[in-house]
């Protein structure tokens, strides 16, 4: 790889980072050996702690359904809040006052509430004003308070994906006749998301992730929360905390990797603004030049 | 005017998302009605408190509170197959009530009066009190040997707010989210008591994996009276759980749940408390 | 939410707040919330861009860790890095951070997992700034002679920097937000007191709504001046 940052490595460089190389992975050596030999004194990996996860009946009781319900709430937050989030995002950009302006209150207010009190509060409307039943209730109220959080996120996203685009786009679609609604649907919108991919991407990871606020207080079994059943009855929190984590970062991690193929596959041409990183960085276009989001999450417990 | 379109899409959007299951399911939502039948009957328990509700592989659920909630449904005409069992956390307990998805709540639901005013409650059926759980070899023995010791309590609960105001301001009190990350705490060094209810601890203490490594400190730091809890107004509920509770204290049902769950922990229990007796 | 607050008992509760809630008080709690999302802002700030450094520096190595520091870290709930500093670091390892004092200890390991997070999500933005400086600056900065940090620190941060204030303020409204977990090994911020509030008051959702209230008190602000922020640095071009 090179980059305009810097010249390409010469000999003296190579050797440099070869010696900087083997030092790094001697330290982190030394480190992992040392994690390995406290967690030992401090008995954290007696197999008895780690057996249940070789067990059958530990996933079939806690892990899988907890990581199912996490899965699904994750996949229809998704599936609503992209498109809503869309909405939004071209609403706030309307030319009409009263269009725009409640875009952005709506906007504005969901994502400063944190997302667990949105639950919350979806979870009591769901209550007092439809007659979903009682176990399926949680879900919905996860669902919905994802969907307003992480659409309001997924509008800014939009938008500045937009308003990132060339001016000459707009007018070369005015030029040969489109009306606005046709030059949004047909010609700023697909740019605009296919450049905002990677931030769009970091919103879906931290859908993911939230689901885990359905646990703390609605009574969503998702799979942090199975996890704390299973480590009450097996007494192993931290081995079950450890297998959680890795369970997270390979699910996100396939998403990832998912919506990387799909930006090479969608990207056509490699037409990037200024970037002076390496062609591997290149991909991203600028989502920091317009205000973008990166994920950040709600989180949180509350 | 297409955008206009778009625009007044997005907004209709939003509403829709919120009211599209208003229309999907009629709601099952009453836990049961009266009187047995072929109904359920919807019982809310913890899942993760060893020795009061615990939900163990396979999906069977084990605890006091678990064995009084079945005895107490099988005197309402259920039998064992019509329960089911769903997780109630501390927060949720008096809206799930208010809302009818549960029937009734047996979930180390301690009675008091603010509680009372949005729910009501059968029994008490246990006494417990505040207790310290500590490892075996130590010498804690009363409640202002924890100023300067390292204590565990879980978040927000009762007895943590008890230690910081009474019992030992001047512990050093470690809050967790979990009873389980207490208890880990405790084994790794880095707290010297545990505290919370003795039966919660005694549950604990009682699991296989700290069998003869945790003891009680047999302090009673407060009173706990665990009630079961019913939506506000159902008295008729009320007076049929307190008759089968009594009737379980009668017939040695009860000695025997306590037995069952806590007998391993050597807890010495209250005996069985009259109904309707809150001992503040 | 209009019949919440018009409610009597919305108005009872919250003058309770006031009253019986000294020792941690509303006010106080919501203090230590906006301390812990400023000193882990701050942290995350440094940490963050020294990590968008490396990944765009000429050692490789230096590249790999960044790239998996991000995608690991990015990839776990905040709630497991957070109880893994207090279960993991400071109770196994021993990392105490220089106080045996929970209330202390537990506020610094809080501070330093969100710091860690965050600085992930700080991290991609700063590289996307980076990315938003045109190729003629860094290839004058090479031709005139400065070196990868020179043409870093002296050319593409500070353009970059101003580019991304607007991303930046999201992060920091998150952390506002994601201060709340927190509570799970806890430091007596907000939700910690939210949940001894239910626990006595046994009015969840009422509750709730006040502590709803709270943060966008805190959010809506920053995000407004540090918009307005972004709007005056932007580099014109």
């Amino acid at each position: 790889m090179s980059s305009v940052l810097y010249d390409t490595p010469g000999p003296r460089a190579k050797r440099r980072n070869i010696v900087l190389s083997v030092v790094f992975v001697v330290l982190l050596a030394a480190l992992l050996w040392w994690v390995w030999k406290t967690m030992d004194e401090k008995n954290q990996l007696e197999w008895s702690l780690w057996k249940p996860f070789t067990q059958s009946e530990a996933w079939s009781t806690y892990l899988w359904p907890g990581l199912a319900n996490t899965l699904k709430a994750a996949a229809l937050s998704m599936v609503i809040a992209l498109p809503l989030g869309a909405a939004f995002g071209i609403a706030r950009m309307s030319d009409h006052k009263w269009v725009r302006v409640p875009a952005g209150v709506v906007v504005e207010f969901f994502r400063a509430i944190p997302v667990l009190l949105l639950m919350l509060f979806a979870n009591e409307f769901y209550v007092r004003s439809t007659g979903i039943p009682s176990d399926e209730r949680p879900l919905y109220a996860v669902v919905t308070g994802l969907v307003l959080y992480n659409a309001s996120v997924l509008a800014e996203v939009v938008r500045a994906g937009i308003l990132a685009l060339p001016k000459g786009q707009t007018e070369a679609a005015q030029a040969i006749g489109l009306r606005k609604g046709q030059t949004m649907t047909t010609i700023l919108l697909p740019q605009a998301v296919t450049a905002m991919l990677p931030a769009i991407v970091s919103q879906l990871v931290v859908i993911v992730k939230d689901t885990a606020l359905g646990g703390v207080m609605i009574g969503f079994t998702e799979l942090l929360n199975s996890r704390s059943t299973l480590a009450a009855f097996y007494g192993n929190v931290i081995p079950s905390f450890v297998v959680v984590a890795i369970i997270f970062i390979v699910l996100n991690f396939a998403l990832t990797s998912f919506a990387s193929w799909l930006e090479k596959r969608l990207r056509r041409s490699k037409r990037s603004t200024g970037a002076v990183l390496g062609a591997e960085d290149m991909e991203e276009l600028n989502p920091a030049a317009t205000g973008g989001t990166f994920g950040t999450g709600a989180g949180g417990s509350i | 005017m297409k955008l206009r379109k778009v625009s007044a899409a997005a907004a209709t959007a939003l509403v829709l998302t919120l009211t599209a299951t208003a229309c999907g399911g009629d709601g099952d939502s009453e836990g049961g009605s009266g009187s047995g039948g072929g109904d359920k009957i919807k019982i809310g328990i913890k899942y993760d408190q060893p020795g009061l509700g615990l939900k163990e592989p396979g999906g069977k659920f084990s605890g006091f509170d678990v064995d009084v909630a079945t005895y107490v449904a099988k005197e309402l005409g259920y039998d064992a197959g019509q329960i089911e069992f769903v997780e109630t956390k501390s927060a949720d307990r008096e809206n799930a009530l208010a809302r009818g998805d549960v029937k009734m709540i047996a979930a180390t639901y301690s009675i008091t009066d603010e509680r009372k005013e949005k729910v009501d409650f059968a029994g008490p059926y246990l006494l417990a009190h505040q207790d310290l759980l500590i490892k075996a070899d130590s010498n804690i023995s009363k409640g202002t040997d924890l100023n300067g010791k390292n204590l565990c309590s879980v978040t927000g609960s009762t007895s943590a707010q008890n230690v910081k105001e009474s019992i030992a301001p001047k512990a050093n009190l470690k809050q967790y989210s979990g009873y389980s990350e207490c208890i880990a705490a405790l084994q790794s060094g880095a707290v010297d008591a545990v505290t919370t209810d003795d039966s919660i601890l005694a549950g604990f203490a009682a699991q296989s994996q700290y069998k003869g490594k945790f003891k009680l400190a047999g302090l009673k730091l407060s009173n706990e009276n665990y009630g079961i809890g019913v939506k506000k107004g159902d008295t008729e509920t009320v007076n049929k759980i307190n008759t089968a509770l009594e009737k379980m204290v009668k017939d040695g049902a009860w000695d025997k749940a306590v037995q069952d769950n806590f007998g391993p922990a050597n807890y010495k229990n209250e005996p069985a408390p009259k109904t309707g007796t809150i001992v503040k | 939410m209009s019949i919440y607050v018009t409610h009597p008992e919305a108005r009872e509760i919250v003058f309770d707040f006031l009253s019986d809630y000294n020792d941690p008080s509303l006010l106080g709690a919501f203090w230590v919330t906006i301390k812990l999302t400023l000193l882990s802002g701050v942290g995350s700030l440094i940490w963050g861009t020294l990590l968008a450094a490396m990944r765009v520096s000429p050692v490789p190595l230096m590249r790999g860790f960044g790239t998996v520091y991000v995608n690991v870290v990015r990839n776990v709930p905040l709630t497991v890095i957070i109880l893994f500093t207090s279960l993991g670091l400071a109770d196994i390892f021993g990392v105490t951070m220089g106080s045996k004092v929970f209330e202390t200890r537990d506020f610094r390991l809080a501070v330093l997992g969100l710091a860690a997070y965050t600085a992930a999500f700080v991290c991609e933005a700063i590289r996307s700034g980076i990315n938003t400086v045109p190729l003629g600056q860094a290839e004058a900065a090479r031709a005139i002679g400065l070196n990868f940090s020179q043409t870093l620190r002296l050319i593409v941060l500070p353009q970059a920097f101003r580019a991304v204030i607007g991303p930046l303020a999201n992060v920091l409204i998150a952390l506002t937000k994601n201060t709340t977990v927190a509570a799970a090994i806890g430091v007596a911020e907000a939700a910690l007191l939210m949940k001894e509030m239910i626990e006595n008051e046994a009015q969840t959702v009422l509750i709730g709504a006040v502590f709803a209230f709270g943060f966008v008190v805190l959010t809506l602000p920053t995000g407004l001046f540090l918009g307005w922020l972004s709007k005056r640095l932007a580099v014109k071009r």
